[in-house]
């Protein structure tokens, strides 16, 4: 338990946060490691976690049918993964596969959603924390969309 | 005849020593040079004239002190560099230059800087003699850092070259594409992404950047927001250029010509003119 309370501590996601809001998550935690190749989620499963990569890539993807997986982005050390547990219908958008092997901190959804409803000042933290990420990945996409790469741009 | 050869409207007439395509719509030209064309400083560009099709400005891709051998990398995408792809060895090729600014390489000596380049698509073929004089000169400078970003992995450019820059010491290689395919295991993402993957001292850094416009314009504001000084960010601009000696105006960038006064510029000196929709 006190590992997995340095490691929460260590991610830069939860950089900063509160000793006491540290420990309460750390019953929401979960070291985990994936293999080159396997899945850490599929399009479509009920999304029940956060994913705080701390080494190694994953990528998300999405089957187009007749081209095979197309991959939109990775997620690096450092970086968190999935945020659909937020939300209603509670489903994962892509699929999340390691390209390489990853280790990463499991944050149980369910777990966070209660802990958040039982303090909201833990709730308003993460919710921050989380917004960052999307705004972020938001600007990313958005630049990607642009596709500035092409002959005619 | 020395004395036309010096004229800047008056093109030398190189032979292609050698093609080599890069990806689907690059292509590599050597040209033989065999007078030695004038000396020519990283980022700097030719006009290339293709007879019967006419001229379009090219950023010289070749090595600095390599004088014999003209090198440009072209993307065919217009009337003038859609046929260069396809001219083979013994073909002519009118050649007016070396126009135009250049990275700031004695700065970055002067002052022992890491170098921190970012090269989106084509862009990077304006960097490649940085990366040749750095090397070459390696105590000069300190850390090299390349990150090159393309629409796919089949875009990236120079690969084999990256993998050996890549073992080079000192020398940092990441490379991202908008879109992964097939058996790609690298990074998926944008090129701003590939600044948190490696460390660098903003204050001892100096960036360069060259590809799209937009892509420069996140570049420098994501430079800019992890603490590199504007002042220590240079951008290569592009515009459609004619005479490259700042008579026509085609290229004019509010008080700029780009052929005479770029196409490398200071971020601080342009980067309020970057989001103007009228420029």
């Amino acid at each position: 338990m006190e590992t997995l309370a340095r490691l929460l501590k260590e991610h830069p996601f939860l950089a900063g946060l509160e000793q006491r809001h540290l420990e309460f998550l750390t019953g929401c935690a979960a070291n985990v490691r994936f293999t080159a190749g396997e899945f850490l989620f599929k399009e479509g499963q009920e999304s029940d976690a956060s994913y705080l990569v701390r080494s190694g890539r994953v990528v998300l993807e999405i089957a187009v049918p007749g081209r095979g997986p197309a991959q939109l982005q990775t997620i690096e050390a450092g970086e968190v993964l999935g945020w659909s547990w937020l939300y209603p219908p509670y489903r994962w958008q892509f699929d999340a596969r390691a390209v390489e092997p990853v280790r990463a901190i499991r944050l149980d959804g369910n777990c966070l959603r209660a802990k958040c409803e039982a303090d909201h000042d833990l709730g308003y933290e993460l919710v921050k924390r989380f917004l960052y990420q999307v705004h972020t990945r938001l600007e990313r996409t958005r630049l990607q969309l642009l596709d500035v790469y092409r002959a005619d741009t | 005849m020395p004395e036309v050869a010096r004229d800047p409207m008056m093109p030398r007439f190189l032979r292609v020593r050698r093609a080599a395509a890069e990806t689907r719509d690059t292509v590599t030209l050597e040209l033989d040079d065999a007078a030695a064309a004038p000396a020519f400083a990283p980022g700097q560009f030719n006009m290339l004239y293709l007879f019967g099709a006419g001229e379009a400005a090219i950023s010289i891709s070749g090595p600095p002190a390599n004088r014999a051998t003209l090198v440009h990398t072209i993307r065919g995408v217009g009337s003038v560099t859609a046929p260069m792809m396809q001219l083979k060895r013994g073909a002519v090729l009118g050649v007016r230059g070396p126009f135009g600014s250049s990275w700031p390489l004695p700065e970055a000596a002067a002052g022992a800087y890491d170098l921190l380049l970012m090269a989106g698509g084509i862009g990077l073929a304006p960097l490649r003699p940085v990366i040749y004089e750095v090397l070459r000169r390696r105590r000069d400078f300190g850390r090299l850092i390349i990150l090159h970003g393309a629409r796919t992995p089949a875009d990236l450019l120079y690969r084999n070259e990256l993998a050996q820059w890549r073992t080079s010491p000192g020398v940092t290689v990441k490379l991202i594409v908008d879109r992964g395919a097939g058996g790609w295991s690298g990074r998926v993402g944008v090129i701003t992404d590939l600044l948190g993957a490696v460390e660098f001292d903003p204050a001892e850094t100096l960036a360069m950047a060259c590809g799209p416009e937009v892509m420069m314009r996140f570049c420098c504001r994501e430079l800019v927001r992890r603490g590199v000084a504007a002042e220590h960010i240079y951008l290569s601009l592009e515009r459609n250029m004619k005479c490259a000696v700042g008579f026509c105006g085609h290229c004019q960038f509010s008080p700029f010509f780009i052929c005479k006064d770029g196409p490398v510029f200071r971020a601080d000196r342009i980067e309020p003119l970057l989001g103007i929709r009228e420029l």
